[in-house]
């Protein structure tokens, strides 16, 4: 029974799956999605999937409802049309939530965008250690004792013995029955992996800039977690000087004043140095700014802590100009002329929502 | 039958006794029906068997499995939660939920009865398939089978595309002989011989040059072209009209007619839902306050009673506009508040206090639910005074504020847009007016406009799914923001003209 209804609701699941597949541009670019993140599953408000009839439209019909009220009165929320019959066609009626794992929705996207999967660079990933509960043991901590293995045992040898006796089904485990768990310890090559989110919050990153960064940062986020199992995420925001912040203020915070983009960049290196040895840790700093610096004399400050510091570092650096009214957009024009033909850089422009999913496939569309 | 394969929670002993004397008080206060074979189910099966439309053995589609996941989550958020379902089916299947109290299982079984009744002698459901859950297994191993044979994606393309058409049928069809019997000599077959001039034989080339001859020939057989009209009359079941004639694999043929079948079987609880839900909920609240409850369960039932009857603004709650209908028939039947004289009394006293002591109530009730549909009964018995009582309005969406307003309680309006909501069971009517239209193979149907629009985005992906079922252009004529319109697809692209 469950088989039949459980092949036509996935068969529904798939047909969705892959209209969340197509409208995927579109979630990209929504910014809600991320507000909704919540023990690790998105909801997405599908419409359901309604089969087209010839039919009226029920804004245009209204309809006969039951009740106090004055004319003119709203219906009020939750009272909306809708319910018994035939009624109840109007859009926003039949909105099925359909919940995806972070990680399925990870998946979705490296379909979409034909993102390589990830590998990780050099052998010295850390092996962890995990002890598996896999096996019975005879002897062991009661703590760990199988209440049903011990139970049954019990109930075999005193069956055999004859000592069981059905109408008074008394089963008293002695010693020799007792079973307990036991674990084997495995050990896993684990690598890891930091982000490094670095953001120019100077006056000219306005708040649609930013929006644009968060949710470009939701996006890599999910999909390189799907890619390693230990990740960090670090945050800096940086206007003339750096400070290392929480997620929550590097998605909020409001500074305004002038840029030093070399800041950032020299509190990243820092804290690669002190706290993420490249031999240990796959590293994605993400820079994003409006490319508007400085001068002349950071730029090229940059540029030196770049080739000389980071990029030798990192699995890839990555610089993602948003388009704001104010900039100029020099910097990605100097990084450019440097790092144009090293892989180990990304550099991506984002000129407006829609573009962000193209920038995400210019990041992780090389698998590095 | 297929379906008992299944093994399937019977009733509890309890229960069945329960079961028992709720049909045997049924019977005696009048009700008349097969025998109702009760089922307990948990949720998670009635679930299923609800996203089956009741028919668990129905065939494979995504819909269902749609219904299934919102059911179920509506379930799992407590949200809603069905007690009971009903097939129409002799005998007359039951589920009940295997979680209710024993009191709310009471209610059912009594609310079962009374649809169990109204299955059996409605006029309306006079037609259906009384062995609908065997046939219904019947669709679903053929259509299996198709699936297996000619792949699971083609059967759902076109099964898709079938179910988008279901609402395309005449619900009157099974009770009228709308087509006249071909006669098998029809008159001479007109020929297309255009009319000479008389002439003598020498002249007959100058008096009718051949040139000419041969364009009346090619007029006159356009005219006769255009006077067989196919169909002979516009017919109204579009989907029997496109089984005929559209050019479709076995199948492919097959399908449809299964789904217009299963379409047929769904027509009269759609046309009845106010009356089939007011007679069940009438004879529930009856049966269970005059013979099943006991003291103590009086107001577990009371509370899910009115829980049953709720009302909220936005939607007209079919069980309690109907059960208050029924109540109100039976009341002014028994009075005698009906007929020319209570018409045209004026005085509102003597109105209050009107008894003819006529006794009628429960005989008119019978009756009315013999003959009756939700149309004729709500045009009917649906007065003023009860429009009143029952504080019902028309609301409208307001493109200002964006949400639905209340927009009138003059009657009037009232009834109108009741009644325009249950006509054709709340479908547009649609029509085939050719099936060779421009002489070229191509379907043209007609939306009798009856002041409403089509939903247009809808009525496009229909008319590309009609057109991959007539494999030619087809085209619509409806009215859009009162222009008249053609609507068309040629299976690469729609358009649209103005008429």
């Amino acid at each position: 029974m469950t088989n039949k209804i459980g092949r036509d609701s996935s068969r529904f699941k798939q047909i969705v799956r892959g209209k969340i597949k197509k409208e995927l541009r579109k979630y990209i670019t929504k910014g809600e999605l991320i507000g909704r993140k919540g023990r690790n599953v998105v909801s997405i408000p599908l419409p359901q999937i309604q089969l087209p009839r010839f039919r009226y439209g029920t804004q245009d019909t209204g309809g006969v409802g039951q009740g106090e009220g004055d004319i003119g009165q709203p219906l009020g929320k939750g009272d909306q049309p809708g319910g018994p019959g035939e009624a109840g066609e109007n859009p926003g009626e039949h909105v099925l939530e359909v919940d995806v794992e972070l990680s399925e929705l990870a998946k979705i996207l490296g379909e979409e965008l034909e993102l390589p999967r990830i590998e990780p660079k050099g052998k010295k990933a850390i092996a962890s250690e995990k002890d598996v509960y896999t096996g019975i043991h005879r002897s062991g901590p009661e703590s760990l004792r199988h209440f049903k293995r011990t139970f049954k045992q019990a109930l075999l040898r005193q069956i055999s013995s004859g000592e069981y006796d059905p109408d008074d089904p008394l089963v008293l485990p002695i010693r020799e029955d007792k079973r307990y768990r036991s674990w084997k310890t495995h050990r896993e090559p684990e690598a890891n992996a930091v982000i490094i989110y670095m953001m120019d919050v100077s006056g000219s990153m306005g708040f649609e800039q930013k929006e644009i960064v968060r949710i470009e940062s939701f996006w890599i986020d999910t999909w390189l977690r799907s890619q390693y199992k230990n990740i960090e995420s670090r945050y800096i925001v940086h206007d003339a000087t750096a400070k290392e912040v929480d997620q929550h203020t590097f998605f909020h915070i409001r500074e305004s004043g002038g840029t030093k983009i070399s800041s950032a960049y020299e509190l990243c290196n820092r804290l690669i140095e002190e706290q993420f040895p490249p031999d240990d840790w796959n590293i994605y700093p993400f820079h994003f700014s409006d490319g508007d610096n400085w001068g002349g004399d950071d730029t090229r400050r940059c540029i030196k802590l770049l080739d000389e510091h980071l990029l030798p570092r990192v699995n890839v650096f990555c610089y993602g100009q948003v388009k704001s009214a104010y900039g100029s957009g020099q910097f990605i024009k100097d990084l450019r002329a440097s790092f144009e033909k090293d892989e180990r850089c990304i550099l991506s422009t984002i000129s407006s929502r829609e573009e962000i999913y193209d920038s995400i496939k210019d990041f992780l569309g090389k698998g590095r | 039958m297929a379906y008992h394969e299944r093994p399937r929670g019977g009733l509890t002993p309890e229960l069945s006794d329960w079961a028992r004397r709720i049909t045997a008080y049924a019977r005696e206060m009048g009700l008349d029906f097969w025998e109702v074979c009760f089922e307990l189910l948990d949720y998670d099966e009635i679930n299923e068997v609800a996203a089956y439309g009741g028919f668990p053995t129905r065939y494979p589609h995504w819909k269902f499995g749609m219904e299934y996941e919102q059911l179920s989550k509506g379930y799992t958020y407590g949200l809603q939660k069905i007690y009971e379902l009903v097939i129409n089916n002799d005998p007359c299947y039951a589920y009940l939920m295997k979680s209710n109290s024993l009191v709310d299982q009471k209610l059912v079984m009594s609310h079962v009865c009374g649809h169990a009744d109204f299955f059996k002698n409605n006029l309306w459901f006079a037609k259906t398939n009384r062995k609908m859950i065997d046939e219904m297994a019947n669709h679903g191993t053929k259509i299996r089978r198709y699936a297996e044979n000619y792949g699971h994606e083609e059967v759902e393309r076109f099964l898709d595309a079938c179910m988008s058409l279901d609402n395309l049928i005449d619900m009157h069809s099974p009770f009228i002989k709308r087509r006249r019997e071909k006669a098998l000599d029809d008159d001479e077959p007109q020929r297309a011989v255009p009319r000479k001039l008389r002439s003598k034989e020498y002249m007959d080339r100058y008096v009718n040059p051949p040139e000419f001859m041969e364009e009346q020939k090619k007029k006159l057989t356009e005219a006769i072209e255009k006077s067989k009209n196919f169909p002979e009359q516009p017919e109204r079941d579009v989907l029997l009209f496109m089984i005929e004639h559209a050019p479709l694999e076995r199948w492919q043929r097959d399908i449809l007619s299964m789904v217009r079948e299963e379409a047929y079987y769904f027509v009269p609880q759609a046309m009845t839902k106010v009356m089939n839900e007011g007679w069940a909920s009438y004879w529930h609240s009856t049966l269970m306050t005059t013979k099943v409850l006991t003291d103590d369960e009086v107001v577990d039932y009371a509370d899910h009673h009115a829980g049953t009857m709720g009302t909220r603004p936005g939607v007209l709650n079919p069980y309690k506009v109907g059960i208050e209908l029924f109540r109100d028939i039976e009341e002014r039947w028994n009075k005698g508040k009906f007929g020319a004289e209570w018409d045209e009394c004026d005085d509102a006293e003597k109105k209050r206090t009107w008894d003819r002591k006529l006794g009628k109530g429960r005989e008119k009730i019978f009756e009315v639910r013999r003959i009756y549909n939700d149309i004729l009964f709500i045009d009917e018995f649906l007065t003023e005074d009860f429009a009143r009582e029952q504080k019902l309005f028309t609301f409208e969406y307001s493109k200002q504020s964006g949400e639905y307003v209340i927009a009138s309680r003059e009657f009037k309006q009232i009834k109108e847009k009741l009644l325009f909501e249950l006509t054709n069971w709340g479908n547009p009517f649609i029509s085939v007016e050719s099936g060779n239209y421009e002489n070229r193979g191509e379907l043209y149907l007609v939306h009798r406009h009856d002041g409403h629009d089509l939903q247009q985005e809808q009525a496009k992906d229909v008319l590309r799914n009609l057109q991959m079922i007539w494999n030619r252009p087809v085209h619509i004529e409806t009215s859009v923001e009162k222009r008249r319109k053609v609507l068309s697809f040629n299976g690469r692209k729609h358009s649209e003209r103005t008429l």
